[in-house]
Parts: structure tokens; sequence; C-alpha cells
């Protein structure tokens, strides 16, 4: 039953993903990839990990792919205003990425490195998976925390309205 | 054998209960907020249908049953006709975590008064709340209007930033109840619901499952006066009535919530715990009708920038707060 369940969902999220990638409209790409990802959502839950599973749906179905819904609306991007170019360019490096991807696939099934490591438990109980995030690995969050906290700045002073800068320019 | 089947049968009647009481109480909802507002403007409200127009629910179902579901022609076909859908169904599938009441003694078995009681169920209730825009903005998108368009996109930028505060101020609830279930947490609040213990965050949360719920003073996403109706403008007959059956399940299932959360659940003395529950819910929509009828809307950066500077820093504040004197007390084991 689960294997079945599994397989479904796998083809589910690879069709998924490969419509999102050909559609034209970006709005309908949108809803693809949040089907996809809601199909990795009960993969996740099929493992044993609710709170993953429910981590997925919240930050990326929820408010990642709101986000990028919000931003696509608001540029109005429609279908005819961006034609896709088949240059060689394009598809080239596109051809050798997806090769690359199908040997470490082949050789992934091959060795099946997850057969030989085991589950941690942790995955379960949402009480014993932060205090594995925050004891054991408790380093490791407060870098990529702080990471992302730099990139929020980053991001902020990029993007701020140079209004004395402007101001010079034009007079 | 027979055993299963008898649980079975007893799963299904909780859940055909529970449907049917959610959805008339949404359905009565409508009339109930009708009425109080007709009174807080000094004149009756819906009377005519039925005994004090008790009947009104019905035969606005008609009405809309009958109209004449109309397209637009430039619409995106597809997603004009399924979001309404998912605007109802995100409303009604929350509700499945919520507990209301103790689990009940029949024919010697255990049955458990929550539909799914999820360990991460409060992390389930954010999902969904999280997808319920998607109804709203794929409807607004879909429909190529530009009132449309616009009501979508208010209602994006709103749920994305109140979101965050509402979830902030979950986190001192997890905190103190130390457990994501929804009948944990009700459980933790048997001699003193945390609403009195923090009221901080329940004053947080209430103020953003107002917007979450796109209600006055938050309902710029349907501002009748700039936007025609928002989101729904293009929307007519059934369709447009699972918009308006899903705000008002979505008032049900906040209700329900902030009760869980913030009110003690099903707890109280003397009434049997169902009365209690139904009770407060009604209470919570109460309150919900009455701010409509009282307060004017916000401006649209008053309403981000109260979101973002004041509800957001005030809410780690206290969730700083509340870990420190949940650590000091000895709550650390």
């Amino acid at each position: 039953m689960a294997s079945l369940l599994f397989y479904l969902l796998a083809a589910t999220a690879l069709l998924a993903t490969l419509l999102c990638i050909t559609r034209r409209s970006p709005v309908h790409a949108v809803i693809f990839l949040i089907n996809a990802f809601f199909a990795l959502a009960l993969m996740f839950y099929l493992l044993g990990a609710p709170l993953i599973a429910a981590w997925e749906v919240i930050v990326y179905a929820g408010a990642i792919m709101v986000l990028f819904l919000f931003v696509i609306m608001t540029l109005e991007l429609s279908p005819d205003s961006q034609r896709p170019a088949l240059s060689r360019g394009q598809w080239a490096p596109a051809l050798l990425l997806f090769l690359l991807l199908l040997v470490s696939a082949g050789l992934i099934l091959t060795f099946d490195p997850a057969s030989q490591a085991s589950v941690p438990l942790f995955y379960a109980s949402p009480r014993s998976f932060g205090a594995a995030l925050f004891d054991r690995y408790g380093l490791a969050v407060e870098i990529v925390s702080f990471q992302l906290l730099f990139a929020a700045a980053g991001a902020y002073y990029l993007g701020r309205r140079r209004k004395a800068h402007q101001a010079e320019e034009s007079s | 054998m027979n055993d299963l089947l008898l649980t079975g049968l007893l799963i299904l009647i909780k859940l055909g209960m529970v449907l049917a009481v959610l959805l008339s109480m949404a359905a009565y909802l409508v009339l109930a907020e009708r009425k109080i507002l007709g009174r807080m403007q000094r004149r009756y409200g819906p009377n005519r249908v039925g005994f004090g127009g008790m009947l009104q629910p019905l035969a606005d179902l008609i009405k809309l049953l009958t109209k004449e579901d109309f397209i637009p022609a430039q619409a995106d076909k597809w997603l004009f006709m399924l979001a309404p859908g998912l605007a109802a169904v995100t409303a009604l599938l929350a509700f499945a975590v919520v507990p209301f009441a103790p689990p009940l003694e029949i024919f010697g078995r255990q049955l458990p008064m929550v539909v799914c009681d999820l360990n991460v169920g409060i992390l389930y209730f954010f999902g969904l709340s999280s997808l319920a825009v998607y109804g709203v903005a794929l409807g607004g998108w879909a429909s190529n209007s530009k009132y449309a368009l616009l009501g979508a996109l208010r209602a994006m930028g709103q749920m994305l930033s109140y979101e965050l505060a509402m979830g902030l101020s979950i986190v001192p609830v997890i905190l103190m109840a130390r457990s994501f279930s929804l009948t944990e947490i009700v459980q933790a609040q048997a001699s003193l619901p945390f609403a009195l213990c923090n009221p901080v965050a329940f004053g947080i949360f209430f103020i953003s499952a107002l917007a979450e719920s796109k209600r006055t003073p938050f309902d710029l996403p349907e501002a009748e006066n700039e936007l025609v109706a928002g989101y729904h403008t293009e929307y007519s007959g059934m369709r447009f009535g699972l918009f308006f059956v899903g705000e008002y399940l979505n008032l049900v299932v906040l209700g329900a919530i902030i009760t869980s959360l913030f009110l003690g659940g099903w707890h109280g003395p003397l009434l049997p715990p169902i009365v209690w529950f139904l009770g407060k819910v009604l209470a919570v929509a109460f309150v919900f009708i009455w701010i409509r009828g009282t307060l004017p809307r916000l401006r649209y950066d008053q309403l981000m920038a109260f979101g973002w500077k004041i509800l957001v820093p005030l809410a780690l504040v206290n969730l700083l707060v509340t870990g420190g004197v949940l650590l000091w007390l000895g709550g650390a084991s």
C-alpha cells in the first residue's frame, strides 16, 4: 500500500514538474509547481515525517509560492511577452545538466546508499525533532539563520530607494 | 469484522454530523450577521422568509443555485471554475483538527471528539490557512478584470503579512502547552485559559485572524467602494456562493481555533463541554460581526505598516518574554 502510494505521488510530482517547466503562462507554471510541492509533502508524510510535510506545505506551497504569484501578477507577465528563443547557448547547458543528473541518478540507484544509512528517529515527533535541531545541530542552525539575515539585509540594501543619488544626478 | 464495521460506522456518523453542523452554522451565521448588523444600524434585517427570517439562508441558496452561471469571455476558464471550490474546501478541511469535546465513551470504546488528532495539528491548520489565499488569488487573476486582479493582489499581500504575525503569536501557546496537538493544547488549559496567561498573544492572534478572514477593518480585498467587489467581482450564482460560504466557514473555523488555542476549548463549569465549545465559538463570531458593524476600513499602507512594524515585533518580543518566563519558572526539563 505504502509503495503504491509512493509511486503514485512520485509520478504526480514528476508530471507536475514537467508541466511546470513547459507551460507558457507563468501563473499556470506556479500552480503546477504547487502541485509538485504537495506530492512531495505527502511523500515526507509517508516516510514518517509529518513535521517536515507540514513545513513543506506552509513554507513552500503556502508562503514562497504565494510570493511568486504575487510578483508574477504585479509584473503582469503575459504568455506572449516572452517568446522562448531556442538558441544553442540555452539548450546545450540544459542538456549537459540533464545528462549529469541522469548519470548520478543511475549511480545512486546502483549503489543504493540509502539502504545502508539508518533513518534518524527524530523525524517522527515534533518534540524530538526540535531537540535534535537546536541541540545536536544548534550551531549549524544558527549559522544558516545568520546567513539568511545577512541575505535579507543585503537584499534590502540593494533594493533601497536612492533618493539622494537620483536628485544629484538629475540636477 | 463486526467490531470494525461499528467503528467505521461511528466515524462516518461523526463526520456527517460535523459536516452538517459546520455547514448549517456557516449558513446561519450569514443570517445572524445580517440581523445583528441590521440591529446595530437600527433596522430589522431579513425577517420575511419563515418565522422571523429563519428560512432566509434556504431562500438565498435557492436563489444562488438558480442564477445563471456566468464565465467572462476572456477568463481563464479552468482556474475560474476551480477557485471558488478551493476557497470553500480549505476552510472546511481546516476544521478537521479542532477538538470540540472530550473523548466520548460509546459502545465500550473511546471515540475522540475530533475528526483527526494530528500531532502537528496546529501546523495543519496553518498550512490550510496559507493555502486559502490561492482561492482568492487565482479567482481574481482568472477573472481577467482589473478590479478582481487588484483585489487578489491585495489579498495576497495582506495574508502573507499577517500570517507571519499569526504564526509568531501561536508559538508562546505551543511553548506553554508543550505540544502541537490541539487536543493537548486544550487539555493544558483545564485550569486557566491561555487568553488570561498571555493576553498579548491572544490580541495579536485575534487581529491577525481578523485580517486572515478578510473582514472589516481588513476587508481591502473586497472594498466595495473602490474595487466593486474585489476578487469575486466577476462571479455569479453558486460560484460566488462558494466564496461566500468559504468566508463564513472560515469565520466558524477561526472562532473554533481561537477557542481551542486561547479560550480553553471545551472546558467550563456546569454546562456540558459541547455547549461551552459552541458558545465560545459563537461568542467569537459575534465579536467579529460586532467589529464589522463598528470599525471603518484601514488604508492599505496603514494595514501593511501595522502588520510589519507593530504586530510582528510585538509578537517577537512576546515570544522572547514568554520563553524567558517559562525558563525562569523551571519549565526546561
